[in-house]
């Protein structure tokens, strides 16, 4: 392949994709009673000397009457089932999946998934003796150590099991920490629109009132002076990410964590969207007192349908000893874990966290070292910008906000104007695009963007694939103007067509088990319901 | 230099993307940053390791320092436990599609949803509900997400939880539901580990929100006065939450049963390996009332139909009211990333156990656990507590008048190739020098025997050397 082909003055053609369609039954649709998947126990065990011992006098009130009517399949009928489904599910190892902004959706090396299935990890008790687990203490301590120096904090705690859940352990770390000193009134978090909502969302789990700055309508950044306004005497944390979801970096970042200091406030940094910033700035430089990395979005765990993830949440000095415990502690060559932290905030999650996830963000970061990991913000930040550029021409497209400079690793952006031309929606645009074999995602609630769609495009994507996405939204805006019927009836070529929204939210149809719709189809609640297209 | 994980590293590459965005470097896309905020020296971080064989090298010979239940003949438990793993569960986690996705579309990822959407209906046979949840990080989570939506439904502020619950749930419960409730801790019988009834009907109030018990419980305690627990507590308008283990349910009642409102756990034993506490997965179920599913912070996925006859689609129920993706700090708690690679799981290893495997391994647990406890309660200087009541998958054995503390014992155990129980010294109230062991179906009679004559042999050598 010449350079000139690689760099995508010659584009491919459209992929002619069709999705897997299998038409698949629900399991129990499958049912045939007297086959048999597994056989976990050897024949006999089950009636082997104690198993009746206590069935026939202490249990009877409690014994189970009837079987679970769970299907009964033969194990390759059941694997079959299972594989068709992951057939009809677009994973990241597929599509171009620069689609879903904030999530930083990336590769994730398959020899990492090796190492975290080989028994020395998938085989290890959590509550294992200390000098029984050295490996895995070892790992969780230089991991401990390079996110040090990648944020500035001063120390790392692997606990929290997503990004929402180090968010929830910030907020209990700011909770004791102003009880600590004696300000249980402190009890208000600053956060801002464009912040993930999982940081006005746990922050408020735990009792915090929610201040949510709105943005500039002209720079889509926090306004200094909403937030002069919004501390008191009862501030207790600013919640912010930043470059926030706009892709848009903060400048004035560091007025923003002084006025909040100098207030009595902790400073807490969501690094959801820290994969333009690797090696470029820190959490440290720009003031804040505590930050947090998603293992799975910027360390390059696999996203698993939606977990297990992983929070890494760093603290400055003064908020160790309010870490939940234990502490991995080094001691005479070898590391031990300690409990006795009577200012902890004690269990925020079971046991020492994801530590697979862990191992795999530590393998990850030492394939690259440091200039590696400042290579993947330069190349994510360069890829985001390549797709801005391209989109940024497209007819009906609107960047708001700082309309012609360059963002960092992500973009929101608004199908508005084609939407009042064509009357394509966002929601429009995300089905037609599963058609190309691509997902494309709007934004969170609330839509202040109108008719949003963010992408993040990572360092995982080669030039000729970011160039065949923005081919596949190319099309889908000329489909708009000139045949927009077949964008509204998308998707053609899924797994499914349009679903009939009108069951979700109403309790007489609404089926999040099988049984549950079994009960209402024979009750006749479906009678009367005709396929509405939403 | 070109890196394998980023194809656009190359400089050529880089050059013409600049040069067609109009940059002259990639400095200048980093322009809003100021100079104050960037560093002003590189990353001081560990060498890169450049080859993939070189790296797989490095990170197992740091892992060779852990010792598994395959090195080692696992007694450990505790809410996490060594569980056969059915090889199809793997190859279904496994899989590319499944481990890479993340949050497509009801149309791309149909088949995610609809393996999640069968999770849930496996799930709610085993636990007889109708709405089980897309599951939170563990149960953990679940437990305390089960205090805070019972809190919500009734409007009150006094919550009634076993002591004998998990000291790490305890604590966990504690921080997330403190601004909203008092956590009562219900005393327990230091023997048997059951709650002291009289203590509850006492405590039965209308500001009772309800009452939180583990079945089996934390000490593999049976509870069986279930029917007299839940008449208590609703008499007094309160609520029943039940957090079980789901590997028990082919025997034990599902709590719905005998009274529970809403029923939590962790879906660890099912199929899952224990990843040193990376395989918890905690899940929440109810009845399908709206008072209920109203209060879910979590995702449900309901079964529709889409406009091509006889096709099954999917999609969330009551997103934008409910949840915090809907409607930030105003929707219930917080929704994020949780366990669903867990949930497939969980739902394979029921479609592969069926309604009879279900029964075989909860009566396999159950007997092995029966033997066991006789057979070390036989041990001179060790006591079994509880010993005449039901238990499943754990038991607590008091080493208090043996001669050796149990942190001894398991350091002795250690040396004989076996991971003793959870030491609950000074972690559980009244259980100085007991350790809680767990059996399951991968414990045979010979295992069983070997931790046994084990025990004995370690006793009576710390007997011998004390006199």
């Amino acid at each position: 392949m010449t350079m000139k082909e690689a760099s995508g003055t010659k584009r491919s053609s459209i992929r002619d994709f069709h999705q897997a369609r299998w038409n698949e039954p629900i399991i129990f649709e499958l049912n045939q009673p007297g086959e048999v998947g597994i056989e976990v126990v050897q024949s006999g065990e089950a009636e082997e000397p104690g198993s009746s011992l206590w069935e026939d006098i202490a249990l009877s009130s409690i014994l189970r009457q009837d079987p679970p009517a769970l299907p009964e399949l033969g194990q390759m009928q059941i694997l079959k089932h299972y594989l068709r489904l992951s057939q009809e599910t677009l994973g990241a190892d597929f599509n171009v999946d620069v689609g879903q902004g904030t999530c930083t959706v990336k590769y994730s090396p398959k020899v990492n998934e090796e190492l975290v299935r080989s028994h020395k990890v998938a085989g290890v008790h959590p509550l294992q003796e200390a000098e029984t687990i050295q490996g895995t203490l070892t790992i969780l301590h230089k991991t401990d150590l390079i996110f040090r120096e990648i944020s500035g904090m001063d120390g790392f705690c692997f606990q929290p099991r997503s990004g929402t859940h180090a968010i929830l352990a910030m907020a209990s770390i700011v909770r004791a920490y102003h009880e600590d000193q004696g300000n249980p009134e402190r009890n208000e978090v600053i956060t801002t629109m464009f912040s993930h909502p999982s940081d006005a969302a746990a922050a408020h789990t735990l009792g915090f009132k929610i201040i949510s700055l709105p943005q500039d309508p002209s720079t889509g950044l926090p306004r200094i002076e909403d937030l002069e306004n919004a501390l008191s005497d009862r501030t207790a944390a600013l919640f912010i990410t930043n470059p926030e979801d706009t892709g848009i970096f903060n400048p004035d970042i560091v007025k923003f964590t002084e006025l909040t200091q100098n207030n009595g406030g902790l400073c807490c940094y969501d690094q959801a969207n820290a994969n333009g910033l690797l090696g470029i700035t820190r959490a440290r430089e720009a003031g804040f007192d505590m930050c947090f990395f998603n293992l799975h979005k910027t360390f390059s765990i696999p996203h698993a349908c939606g977990g297990p993830a992983s929070g890494a949440l760093g603290v400055v000095d003064k908020l160790v000893p309010y870490f939940p415990i234990p502490h991995v502690v080094e001691r005479d060559g070898g590391f031990t874990l300690e409990e006795d932290f009577p200012k902890s905030i004690g269990k925020i999650g079971s046991y020492l966290g994801v530590v697979p996830a862990v191992i795999r963000a530590y393998a990850w970061i030492m394939s690259l070292g440091a200039e590696g990991l400042k290579q993947v913000s330069q190349t994510a930040v360069l890829n985001n910008n390549y797709l801005l550029h391209h989109i940024r021409q497209m007819k009906g497209m609107d960047i708001p906000y700082s309309k012609d400079g360059f963002r960092i690793e992500q973009v929101r952006y608004s199908w508005q104007k084609l939407f009042e031309d064509t009357g394509i929606s966002t929601e429009d645009i995300v089905n037609r695009m599963c058609d190309h074999g691509m997902h494309m995602w709007s934004s969170h609630h609330p839509f202040i963007v109108p008719n949003p769609m963010t992408l993040e495009p990572t360092e995982s994507y080669s030039i000729a694939e970011l160039d065949e996405y923005i081919q596949a939204l190319e099309s889908i805006v000329e489909e708009a103007y000139n045949n927009p019927e077949i964008v509204k009836t998308a998707p053609h070529k899924s797994c499914i067509h349009q679903v009939d929204h009108s069951w979700l939210d109403d309790p007489r149809k609404w089926a999040i088990t099988w049984r549950a719709y079994v009960k209402k189809r024979d009750s006749g609640a479906y009678l009367e319901s005709s396929v509405s297209i939403n | 230099m070109s890196h394998p994980y980023i194809p656009n590293s190359h400089p050529a590459i880089q050059r013409k993307m600049l040069e067609t965005i109009g940059a002259h470097s990639i400095e200048d896309l980093y322009g809003a940053i100021p100079d104050s905020l960037r560093p002003k020296r590189p990353m001081n971080l560990p060498e890169r390791i450049t080859s993939e064989q070189a790296l797989r090298r490095h990170v197992e010979s740091i892992l060779e320092n852990n010792l598994s239940s395959r090195d080692l003949l696992c007694f450990k438990g505790a809410g996490c436990a060594p569980h056969y793993v059915p090889a199809v569960c793997d190859e279904v986690n496994q899989r590319s599609e499944f481990l890479t996705a993340y949050a497509g579309e009801p149309y791309e990822d149909h088949g995610r949803f609809q393996a999640l959407f069968e999770y849930a209906s496996l799930m709610g046979e085993l636990l007889d509900l109708d709405v089980v949840g897309i599951p939170t990080f563990d149960w953990n989570q679940a437990a305390s997400t089960c205090l805070r939506m019972a809190q919500r439904i009734t409007g009150r502020n006094r919550m009634l939880v076993s002591e004998t619950v998990s000291p790490e749930r305890m604590s966990t419960m504690h921080n997330y539901c403190r601004s909203k409730m008092e956590i009562v801790a219900v005393p327990c019988d230091q023997e048997t580990g059951l709650m002291d009834i009289d203590f509850i009907r006492s405590n039965a109030s209308e500001s009772t929100i309800g009452l939180y018990f583990e079945n089996p419980g934390f000490l593999g305690n049976i509870e069986t006065r279930t029917k007299e627990l839940a008449d208590i507590i609703h008499d007094a308008g309160g609520l029943i939450l039940v957090g079980t283990d789901p590997i028990s349910l082919g025997v034990l009642q599902p709590p719905v049963q005998y009274g529970a409102d809403i029923t939590c756990g962790d879906l660890q034993p099912l199929g899952i390996h224990m990843q040193q506490g990376g395989g918890q997965s905690g899940f929440i179920a109810t009845k399908d009332e709206e008072r209920f599913v109203e209060q879910y912070p979590s995702r449900l996925f309901s079964v529709t139909t889409t406009s091509v006859p006889g096709e099954w689609g999917f999609g969330d129920v009551l997103y934008d009211e409910r949840t915090s993706f809907g409607a930030r700090e105003k929707g219930n708690e917080f929704v994020g990333t949780g366990t669903a690679l867990w949930a497939i799981t969980a739902g394979v290893y029921l479609s592969l156990m069926g309604p009879k495997g279900m029964r075989q391994i909860g009566r396999v647990i159950l007997g092995r656990n029966a033997y066991a406890m006789n057979k070390i309660a036989s041990i001179s200087g060790l006591s079994v507590r509880a010993l005449d009541h039901p238990h499943f998958k754990e038991f607590v054995v008091d080493f208090s008048n043996s001669g050796m503390s149990a942190a001894e014992v398991n350091n002795k155990l250690l040396e004989r190739e076996i991971m003793g129980g959870y030491d609950l010294s000074s972690r559980l109230s009244g259980y100085d020098q007991c350790l809680l062991f767990c059996i399951t179906e991968i414990h045979s009679i010979e295992d069983i025997d070997n931790l046994s004559d084990s025990l004995t042999s370690i006793l009576s050598n710390a007997t011998t050397q004390s006199k």
